[in-house]
């Protein structure tokens, strides 16, 4: 209910910056759409083009348009042939005229793979390196890993993604190149061509995922309850696991939703440095054309997948901490 | 404030008192009343945040503070002592009844108009390490009040702060210091410092050495004392120790779930109570004599914990725990009244004294059990 | 039992110096000490106690005495890199500073358990109280987990829970402040524990509810025989529940004894402004407390001689400047009651007897 609400402001924000912010700026609906015709426009096909796109009526009704066309479908006529443009229809690029959604229908499983697998790769080694880091607290191990840790915030991923390009397919091949290869085609050939888009992306995230866990952990295992937990004569290793651990983890969790849920629609810089066709990329250009139906496409997207990530951040976080579900 | 208002405020056709001033103190003065006080704070749920509740906190109370007095406010956590105090020193807004301070009805001002009274109110609270800026010295924490209200006084802020902080026992030449430079103790009279500055006439503390070492609280508590007899303060001292509260006070409130279920001179309080509550609450205190430990058989063993403010009991509020609840006390919600000179009791049953509803003798069953449980831990003894 | 333990161990039982016979419990000369940014912390400097079965031991001081640090020591919960713990701790015959941390950890929760002062912050939020009860219990014991509830439930039941096979699956934040404490004390008791540490136990709850906890604990205690340490700043529930009494100042034992000596005839000039800091109900009201000046000390700068001079009003009746350069040692004053006071007998007689005494 919210998270539809939400989406719905969403769009309406995106719609009316990219429809008003030009028309603030003077643009009448003429210039639009000559801009959209590129160079050779003449006044028929700037005509049908304004008309084809319903530039000439009102924000409001262009808005509606667009959300019917998100769930029923929609039909286009572009010169003499009608097409049907069915649901979601994102509509067509101003661009290049080819349809949003199976564009972004092809994205995003790259998208979401790099971010998947990175995710994986970040909690597993940025949790464990924070969790040694805080029950070895000043020892030489946390120093060296905090250090790490601060380089890994520090460098940004076109640098860390440049690098690891550089070395591993152009100096020692060890890949011929980087590709999205479907999972659903080649598991192991999936998780292969995306390592080092995962490493590169994941270093920054499990620096960040360190220092938080760390920073969790040393809280949580001064709390009573770790107290208690050692009055009772349990292994060190369950006090830590099984005490401290669950309660450094939650607030971990809420991080986590969010940082994934963004970055399925704003890897740009991993998917640029490795050349890999998301929805990232896609929106990039996208923006720099003013391409509308192709950024609402993607912005919607990338909003749908924080919206949703959000949501199941709230139902683990009610099954983590009681305390959640009763309030 | 004059005599002949004095009169006009006893005069009012309040019985209970109206023969309280005249009775007890010669110096009567009301300085604050308060009639059928309440806050409820709603409970909210759901997206739209509709109200489906509301606790309870203080239900319908009155009382008057004399001027010169000590009134101790006793009660267990949940019984609305804080929000009490938070009524009285308007920090809250009550939601319904009135609060009257010199004669004034300041239940419902705004801020504006509260602001000559905020000079005359002042309060101190239970924690004295949160309740002091970390980031402020303690000249500025103290003559805070002085900026606030606008107020120059004689000599010039400084040297005011430096008389308050030596009047509280502090050294003035610790003007620059910082709060965390300073021990509880000291905090808490930094805290009454700040309470002192502007002169004012009630002083509210909250639990003012709760936080603090045993060897500590004695110093505040003369403290409290010495201030009292220096600067004829008023206070409204809300605390949970009842040797505290004995030794401060004049007077004592007891409140239980949002009542006050008695409020009576100091000794006649303590020499004998009349409410249940108040017995079994005196009872449980712990007595540091260990020769006694052999006859306590006296001790009364409450049954369980304090029913929720949100839906408290019927009638009187005490009868889910009470040994002597009869149906009456289910039924009927005892009115406070005065029972014996200077002490106000609300309960058909009281202790030490006689019997209000005598005809009502059929215990409940709920009775049964708590007068089980104290023969059983009697004779266990 | 004990006499095996020892021998299991190859320590000869002179190791032990003037160990009650029937102690089940002998701190001697227990020392912890930090080691922080601002300097070594001596948080307990030289405490030696015994506690009998089926005895209660009250360890009364202010915050920063020592005295839960005493506490999570002998339970040897300072395990920290920082702490350098020394002495003897004898649980049972058993030498536990010495011992293998492993050793002490079997130890803690079955033969030694603790109840914390506030129970919500000491138990786990995510877990139900059951689930932290099964856990204590089956630490210690090979059982299922529904023997283990099973045994949960009882132990609820037996704290004075109402309607424990419910309440089993509820979780602490669902509990009321007393029943909370119910709670944890029977997680401490669930494996039968010989010595229970109790610190603060009551002071975060009200008084009517910290008279059924206490109710509780002697009821517990006389069923079960086990010896107790309750440590607390309350001289009442002291008086309420201990045998015997030990009262500390910067991290040392200041006076020790039979409660009801200490009460009665207390030899220490901390002690008597213990008692004459706190208003009394059982007596008539005094017009003044008599506080202690001054505020408890730092533990990094303790001051020199002995620890309470700078606040003692008698500091300088002994001779030679004494009390600010020797530190006074505990010294036996009575039968098994000590204090370490460098004022003599008499004179302490005296002055309680005189001055102390008409105004308590």
């Amino acid at each position: 209910m919210g998270a539809v609400l939400l989406l719905l402001v969403v769009s309406a924000v995106t719609f009316a910056i990219f429809f008003l912010v030009p028309r603030l700026g003077g643009q009448t609906a003429d210039q639009l759409a000559t801009q959209y015709v590129g160079k050779d426009a003449n006044p028929e096909s700037v005509a049908a083009i304004k008309q084809n796109l319903g530039l000439d009526q009102p924000v409001y009704e262009q808005y509606w348009h667009f959300l019917k066309g998100l769930v029923v479908g929609a039909d286009y006529t572009f010169g003499p042939d009608a097409t049907h443009c069915s649901a979601p229809c994102f509509g067509y690029s101003f661009k290049s005229h080819i349809e949003v959604w199976p564009q972004l229908e092809q994205r995003i499983p790259v998208s979401f793979s790099l971010a998947i697998g990175a995710a994986v790769i970040w909690l597993v080694s940025g949790v464990t390196t924070g969790v040694i880091s805080a029950l070895r607290k000043g020892k030489p191990i946390d120093r060296i890993s905090m250090f790490i840790a601060l380089a890994g915030v520090s460098l940004p991923i076109f640098f860390t993604g440049q690098i690891l390009n550089a070395l591993f397919v152009y100096e020692i091949p060890i890949w011929d190149s980087i590709d999205y290869i479907p999972f659903t085609e080649n598991p192991a050939e999936w998780a292969w061509h995306l390592l080092l888009p995962w490493i590169s992306l994941a270093f920054l995230f499990s620096a960040l995922y360190a220092r938080l866990t760390r920073a969790g952990m040393l809280e949580t295992m001064s709390e009573d309850y770790i107290r208690t937990a050692r009055a009772k004569g349990l292994k060190e290793t369950t006090v830590v696991s099984k005490h401290g651990l669950r309660s450094a983890l939650t607030p971990i969790v809420t991080i986590f939703g969010m940082d994934f849920g963004t970055l399925v629609g704003t890897a740009v810089l991993t998917e640029t440095v490795f050349s890999l066709q998301g929805i990232g990329a896609y929106s990039v250009q996208a923006i720099k054309d003013n391409d509308l139906p192709i950024v609402m496409g993607v912005t919607l997207v990338a909003a749908f997948f924080i919206v949703f990530c959000n949501l199941i951040v709230d139902l683990v976080y009610a099954a983590i901490d009681p305390r959640v579900r009763y309030s | 404030m004059s005599d002949d208002k004095d009169e006009t405020k006893t005069g009012k056709p309040d019985a209970s008192g109206s023969v309280l001033t005249k009775d007890t103190t010669a110096d009567g003065d009301v300085l604050l009343k308060v009639t059928g006080l309440q806050k409820h704070f709603p409970i909210r749920k759901g997206l739209l945040q509709r109200q489906t509740g509301a606790v309870r906190a203080v239900d319908g109370i009155d009382f008057e503070v004399r001027k010169g007095e000590t009134l101790g406010v006793v009660g267990e956590s949940g019984c609305g002592k804080s929000t009490m105090g938070r009524l009285i020193t308007r920090l809250l807004e009550p939601s319904g009844g009135t609060v009257e301070f010199q004669g004034k009805d300041i239940t419902h001002l705004g801020t504006g108009d509260l602001r000559p009274m905020r000079r005359d109110v002042q309060m101190i609270f239970q924690d004295p390490y949160s309740s002091l800026n970390p980031r402020h010295t303690i000249g500025t924490i103290v003559g805070a009040p002085f900026k606030l209200q606008g107020v120059d006084p004689e000599g010039g802020v400084k040297k005011e702060v430096q008389r308050l902080l030596s009047v509280v026992g502090l050294n003035p030449e610790h003007y620059n210091r910082y709060p965390h430079e300073f021990s509880g103790g000291q905090r808490q009279r930094i805290g009454i410092a700040r309470a002192l500055a502007l002169n004012p006439k009630l002083v509210v503390a909250d639990e003012p050495v709760s936080a603090l070492d045993v060897s500590i609280q004695a110093q505040v508590v003369n403290l409290l004392d010495d201030l009292q007899d220096e600067l004829g303060l008023t206070y409204v001292i809300i605390a949970h120790d009842l040797s505290v509260v004995r030794h401060v006070s004049d007077r004592i409130a007891v409140m239980y779930l949002g009542k006050i279920v008695e409020l009576a001179e100091r000794d006649q309080l303590y020499r004998s109570p009349m409410h249940p509550y108040s017995k079994a609450l005196l009872s449980a205190v712990p007595i540091p004599d260990p020769k006694r430990r052999g006859v306590k058989s006296e001790r009364i063993l409450l049954k369980g914990d304090v029913p929720s403010p949100i839906a408290p009991p019927s009638g009187c509020r005490f009868h889910t725990r009470c040994w002597k609840a009869t149906e009456i006390c289910k039924t009927t919600e005892p009115p406070l009244v005065e029972l014996r000179a200077g002490q106000q009791v609300a309960c058909h049953h009281p202790e030490n004294f006689e019997d209000q509803q005598p005809q009502d003798t059929k215990l409940l069953s709920s009775a049964h059990e708590a007068a089980e449980e104290n023969t059983t831990s009697a004779v266990e003894k | 039992m004990s006499k095996l333990d020892k021998a299991a161990l190859g320590e000869p039982d002179s190791v032990a110096p003037s160990t009650a016979d029937d102690a089940f419990l002998s701190v001697r000369d227990l020392r912890i000490h930090f080691d922080t940014d601002d300097g070594l912390v001596r948080s307990v400097d030289g405490v030696s106690f015994d506690v009998r079965k089926g005895k209660t031991l009250g360890i009364v001081g202010e915050s920063g005495s020592g005295k839960s640090v005493t506490s999570l020591g002998v339970m040897g919960l300072h395990r920290s890199a920082r702490a350098k713990v020394s002495g003897e701790v004898w649980l049972d015959g058993q030498e536990l500073i010495a011992a293998d941390p492993d050793d002490v950890r079997r130890l803690r929760g079955r033969k030694m358990a603790m109840i914390f002062q506030d129970p919500l912050s000491a138990m786990h939020p995510y877990y139900t109280v059951g689930q932290q009860i099964v856990e204590a219990y089956r630490v210690h014991h090979d059982v299922s987990k529904k023997v283990a509830k099973q045994r949960a439930i009882e132990m609820l039941d037996r704290v004075g829970i109402p309607e424990p096979a419910k309440r089993v699956d509820g979780y602490p934040h669902e509990f009321s402040g007393g029943m909370r404490q119910r709670a944890m004390i029977a997680m401490a008791l669930v494996n039968n524990p010989e010595l229970l540490i109790a610190d603060e136990p009551t002071t975060a709850l009200d008084v009517t509810v910290q008279a059924q906890i206490l109710d509780l604990i002697r009821d517990l205690q006389k069923e079960f025989g086990s010896a107790v340490i309750m440590i607390t700043h309350d001289l009442g529930v002291v008086a309420e529940m201990a045998d015997d009494l030990l009262v500390m100042y910067g991290g040392r034992c200041v006076e020790r004894g039979p409660a009801e000596d200490v009460f009665s005839a207390p030899r220490h000039p901390y002690t008597w402004g213990l008692l004459g800091s706190m208003p009394r109900l059982d007596r008539e009201e005094t017009d003044r407390l008599i506080p202690i000046k001054g505020a408890p000390p730092s533990l990094i700068n303790l001051p020199s001689g002995c620890a309470f001079h700078p606040r003692c009003p008698y500091a300088d009746i002994p001779k030679d400047n004494v009390t600010r350069t020797v530190r006074p040692e505990l010294t036996e004053v009575g039968g098994s009651h000590w204090a370490a006071c460098h004022m003599t007998q008499e004179q302490r007689e005296r002055i309680w007897t005189e001055e102390i005494a008409p105004k308590l």
